[in-house]
């Protein structure tokens, strides 16, 4: 465990963390005891191939799903035995979401979707300034029909990032982004760990990304095979692949 | 408006045609249960009123005659408030150009002032004026039916004396809402003539002069109707008295209150298929629509938004609906229960309506809808809202699809690739496909709901007036009359053939049970007049013992063998005890029969005869009604088939309107079922068909594994859909049995070959819509995104 170069309490603090997932006919051990801490203000990037468990693991830490066995603490709640009502609050509280496909509601509009979440929040920004953050100030009424995808995506992160939350969980942002539009997508994201100070995990099979990152968590076959620090972090102009 | 309610209303313009149809659905629910509810009230609350402002009696009885110095007697019984005598009279109209003999009932009106009871509800003109010996008033309808109006003329034959009246008013009578000639089974205005008179002019002209052959009560509610029923009895006995009775009783009232009570059980019935089909398919369409947003309910969870918030937008979605569904079917019900009480107001003789709309039914229809597709809608909510926000955003793991039983049989290569998809895509959500199975098969099964009753009463008309009574003239003679009438008649140009009956007025008793009705004697050998059996094979006179319509042995609670109580209402007024020989099937009515010669016997009277059943010849028809015209004795000829045709009559005017009214509400379900069934398969197989596409399948080939599924879904509904419908029907069969008729269950092949047809033009129809929609799927778009 890496705690070398923070002092305080972690954010997260996971402890022999195992997910076992029945697809189908065919279970699935996505978790295999994973501890973690993560810590507050840390841009970290998970790196690991399909089928890794990253996925498993930031949905685990967002309070979309609990674990089969294990611990996970969110600073002083106990996510691993909370209900849904429970995890439900701590959502909609704590964490911002981006997800690989979006998942904009298509019957509304860029505004309406950052609306959803902030009409729901605590104390969140406006819809029209998390947009102007992620770059898309003039974009504000168009359906996401009518956006790309990387608009899509900064919609998202938007969305994600509009109820001002501790944390911001990202599963592959730019998965399904080209090059370019990946760097937009990561731009934003980025601006928003710096500007906003969010703990911020981006999970990707894109080892590239992870130069933009405090810290590199490899993932593989349901554990942590490693963590790395970058000495430099890399702007998300700099990045290519 | 928050985001989400953006969202709701988006998504509802997204859906509209599915939620529309779903909407017309629920509506036609929601216009029945308006439409029959308000009717049934509409007509109760008119009726009351009428009965109230018209001071309609309490009590009746008839009698052969009484001095009018026994009037104060019965003034006098302890709970009596008011006791009017009068005379009721017996005659024939003589119209001009009218050949058919038209039978007149005429009532005294006191000489002064208005009737105490029953009063008139003077439609045109006045009443009768005190000392005038030659006016006349006359029932409205009748006039209508004849464009009679005051100041005209009217010819009668009163105890076989013609007298021309004039008729100074029409008129409408709390008594004569249902209006019965003798022997008939069916009004008819034209042919049965209610009127008033004077008291004076009409004693003399019918020999009572100060005397009277009726009276009518009104009780002060002291004691029991029974209780005056008794007293009058006894105190009219030596008079001739037939037998009181209270106004539950009185042919008008007892009719009127039968249909009143048919139209409650069917307005029970109607909207609550109805709604439940509009239910059920609600439910489907719900479940599958949230199926369909699996992932953006994740998304919302994701975000935070709880279970209820979440169940909470779908139910707004569906309320939305039900709330369209509420005011159209309101406004429907509304405007088709106005026709429809307009309709009974007519037939029915009530001289106006009341429509009544009562807040409880809207309150009760929107309740109703709303808590079934409440239902409906969180089922299916629940579902989605179980699985945890980070399954629901997977995509869902591959189906299981299974090779079906079709295959595994060995029949597998001879099935095309695309037939295998359709019958592995039935085979793998088999509960989903039996739903759907299903809601297409009830929709199909109402549709015969409207058609059956048709077919029934055709049937019942068949073995009424074809098997059974085959008279061609029924006459009843206004007092028993000797039996040597009958061979007068016989020997009348034209009558080839005759045969007589005797109607007794008796009460009957088993234990505590008892019914009102009438003995017919019949004579042994009868031709013409024929009694059935259960099983409708002609059922021969026994010598002994008494005949039951078996729907009045089930309500006396009568067997064969058991020993029948017989009180007889005129004459001696004796009491005997007989045994039931046998039950008679009967659709019509509820009587008893005997031997004519029998009961004469038992009666003490020698060989008397109410009256006779003929067989004419067709050409004769004219000459014998002016010849009963003109006979005393004749209260009311009845020809066969003009009883049928004003049945016919009767029928267009109120049941075929219910019947139309059904069938059109039940295709549009039946449109609704299916074309929603239609567009979930699209949303579910869209991804695969536009992939297949890509593929290089044709427009045609996808069409077909899409419209293929519904094809064999219909396919395997329309069997179960008539199986539903005969059950349906046997339900709604057996819930119109009453003293009045017993609906048997007969449904036509063409009612089922109908129903069939629905349900395949509802199929062809959805498939030509959804093919338009198939035409327009979007390619790239759908393997751009996941699912």
């Amino acid at each position: 465990m890496d705690t070398a170069q923070h002092t305080g309490p972690a954010v997260f603090e996971a402890r022999g963390l195992t997910k076992v997932y029945q697809m189908g006919e065919v279970q699935v051990q996505a978790l295999r005891g994973v501890d973690l801490d993560l810590w507050p203000g840390e841009f970290v990037v998970m790196l690991g191939p399909s089928g890794s468990g990253k996925s498993t693991l930031l949905n685990i830490l967002g309070g979309l799903d609990v674990p089969t066995a294990g611990t996970v603490r969110y600073q002083d709640h106990d996510l691993s035995v909370y209900n849904d009502t429970a995890l439900t609050r701590y959502r909609r509280e704590h964490v911002g979401f981006v997800f690989q496909f979006y998942n904009l509601i298509p019957s509304l509009t860029a505004r309406e979707n950052v609306a959803l979440v902030t009409e729901i929040a605590e104390k969140p920004m406006t819809p029209e300034e998390a947009l102007r953050l992620v770059g898309l100030g003039d974009r504000l009424d168009h359906f996401p029909a009518q956006l790309s995808g990387g608009e899509q995506q900064r919609v998202a992160i938007a969305r994600a990032i509009a109820k001002n939350p501790a944390v911001l969980l990202c599963d592959e942002p730019t998965g399904a982004l080209d090059v370019t539009t990946g760097i937009v997508v990561l731009e934003a994201i980025s601006r928003i760990n710096k500007e906003l100070g969010t703990t911020t995990v981006v999970i990707t099979h894109n080892s590239d990304i992870a130069a933009i990152a405090d810290r590199v968590i490899h993932i593989s076959d349901g554990r942590v095979a490693s963590v790395e620090h970058n000495a430099r972090k890399l702007d998300p102009r700099e990045l290519h692949w | 408006m928050t985001a989400l309610d953006r969202k709701l209303w988006r998504d509802l313009w997204q859906l509209r045609a599915q939620m529309f149809a779903i909407m017309l659905v629920m509506a036609c629910g929601v216009a029945t249960y308006i439409m029959f509810s308000s009717t049934l009230d509409s007509l109760q609350q008119s009726r009351s009123d009428y009965y109230r402002d018209y001071r309609f009696a309490e009590a009746f009885v008839s009698l052969k005659r009484a001095p009018q110095a026994v009037a104060p007697r019965l003034e006098e019984i302890p709970g009596v408030m008011v006791a009017e005598t009068r005379v009721t009279a017996w005659a024939s109209v003589d119209l001009p150009g009218f050949p058919e003999t038209i039978t007149a009932l005429i009532t005294s009106l006191p000489d002064h002032g208005p009737a105490l009871l029953n009063a008139l509800y003077l439609r045109q003109g006045r009443s009768v004026e005190p000392g005038r010996d030659d006016e006349v008033v006359i029932d409205h309808s009748f006039a209508a039916a004849h464009q009679l109006r005051p100041g005209d003329r009217i010819p009668l034959i009163i105890k076989g004396k013609r007298r021309v009246l004039t008729i100074v008013g029409t008129a409408m009578s709390p008594e004569h809402i249902y209006q019965l000639r003798p022997g008939a089974f069916f009004p008819d205005e034209q042919r049965y003539a209610v009127m008033w008179m004077a008291r004076t002019p009409l004693g003399y002209a019918y020999e009572m002069k100060g005397a009277f052959n009726s009276v009518v009560f009104r009780l002060d509610g002291s004691r029991s109707v029974e209780d005056v029923i008794d007293y009058a009895d006894d105190i009219l006995a030596p008079y001739g008295g037939l037998g009181a009775y209270a106004r539950a009783d009185q042919l008008s009232h007892k009719f009127l209150s039968e249909e009143f009570k048919q139209l409650d059980t069917i307005t029970r019935i109607f909207p609550v298929i109805f709604l439940g089909v509009a239910a059920f398919l609600l439910n489907i369409v719900v479940n599958r629509l949230v199926t369909t947003q699996r992932e953006q309910v994740a998304v919302l969870k994701a975000f935070g938004y709880s279970n209820a918030a979440i169940a909470l937008h779908y139910i707004k979605l569906v309320l939305v609906v039900v709330a369209l569904a509420v005011i159209v079917g309101l406004a429907a019900g509304v405007w088709l229960g106005r026709g429809l009480s307009t309709i009974y107001m007519g037939f029915y003789r009530l001289p106006y309506l009341m429509f009544v709309l009562r807040p409880s039914l809207v309150l009760n229809a929107t309740l109703f809808t709303a808590a079934a597709a409440t239902l409906g809608t969180l089922l299916a909510v629940r579902a989605a809202a179980r699985l945890r926000p980070a399954e629901a955003m997977r995509p869902e793991p591959p189906a299981r699809y299974r090779e079906t039983l079709l295959e595994r049989l060995g029949f597998k290569h001879a099935l095309a690739q695309p037939t295998r998809m359709i019958f592995r895509h039935i085979g793998h959500r088999p509960f989903k496909s039996t739903l759907t199975v299903l809601g297409i098969a009830l929709a199909g099964a109402i549709t015969t709901t409207g058609l059956f009753q048709g077919d029934t009463v055709g049937y019942m008309m068949d073995i009424q007036y074809n098997v059974a009574s085959r008279e061609d003239m029924s006459l009843t003679f206004t007092e028993p009359s000797s039996r040597r009438a009958l061979h007068e008649l016989s020997s009348l140009p034209g009558v080839e053939y005759g045969e007589v009956f005797r109607n007794v007025p008796v009460l009957l008793r088993h234990e505590h049970r008892s019914y009102r009705t009438s003995i017919r004697g019949v004579e042994v050998g009868n031709q013409v007049k024929r009694l059935l059996d259960t099983e409708l094979r002609p059922l021969p006179i026994p010598v002994d013992g008494v005949l039951l319509t078996d729907y009045l042995g089930d309500l006396l609670e009568l067997r064969v063998g058991d020993l029948l109580t017989v009180e007889v209402l005129e004459g001696n007024r004796r009491v005997y005890q007989v045994p039931v020989a046998g039950l008679v099937k009967e659709y019509l009515g509820l009587f008893a029969y005997m031997d004519i010669a029998t009961l004469n016997q038992l009666l003490g009277e020698g060989r008397a005869i109410s009256g006779a059943w003929l067989a004419v010849d067709a050409t004769a028809y004219g000459e014998l009604h002016q010849r009963f015209k003109r006979t005393p004795r004749v209260a009311s000829v009845v020809e066969r088939t003009q009883d049928m045709q004003n049945f016919n009559r009767i029928m267009e005017e109120t049941m075929l309107y219910v019947a139309f009214i059904s069938t059109v509400f039940s295709c549009i379900i039946a449109v609704g079922v299916v074309y929603n069934s239609a567009r979930i398969i699209l949303t579910e197989r869209g991804r695969e068909l536009a992939s297949l596409r890509v593929l290089g399948f044709t427009r045609g080939e996808i069409s077909y594994i899409l419209l293929g599924e519904l094809a064999l879904l219909t396919l395997a509904a329309l069997p179960i859909g008539l199986w539903l419908g005969y059950a349906l029907c046997g339900y709604i069969a057996s819930t119109l049995q009453n003293e009045l008729y017993r609906v048997p269950l007969v449904i036509d092949t063409e009612t089922y070959a109908f129903s069939a047809a629905v349900t395949v033009a509802a199929t062809v129809i959805s498939a030509l819509l959804v093919r338009h929609k198939l035409d327009k799927l979007d390619l790239i778009a759908v393997l751009k995104t996941k699912e």
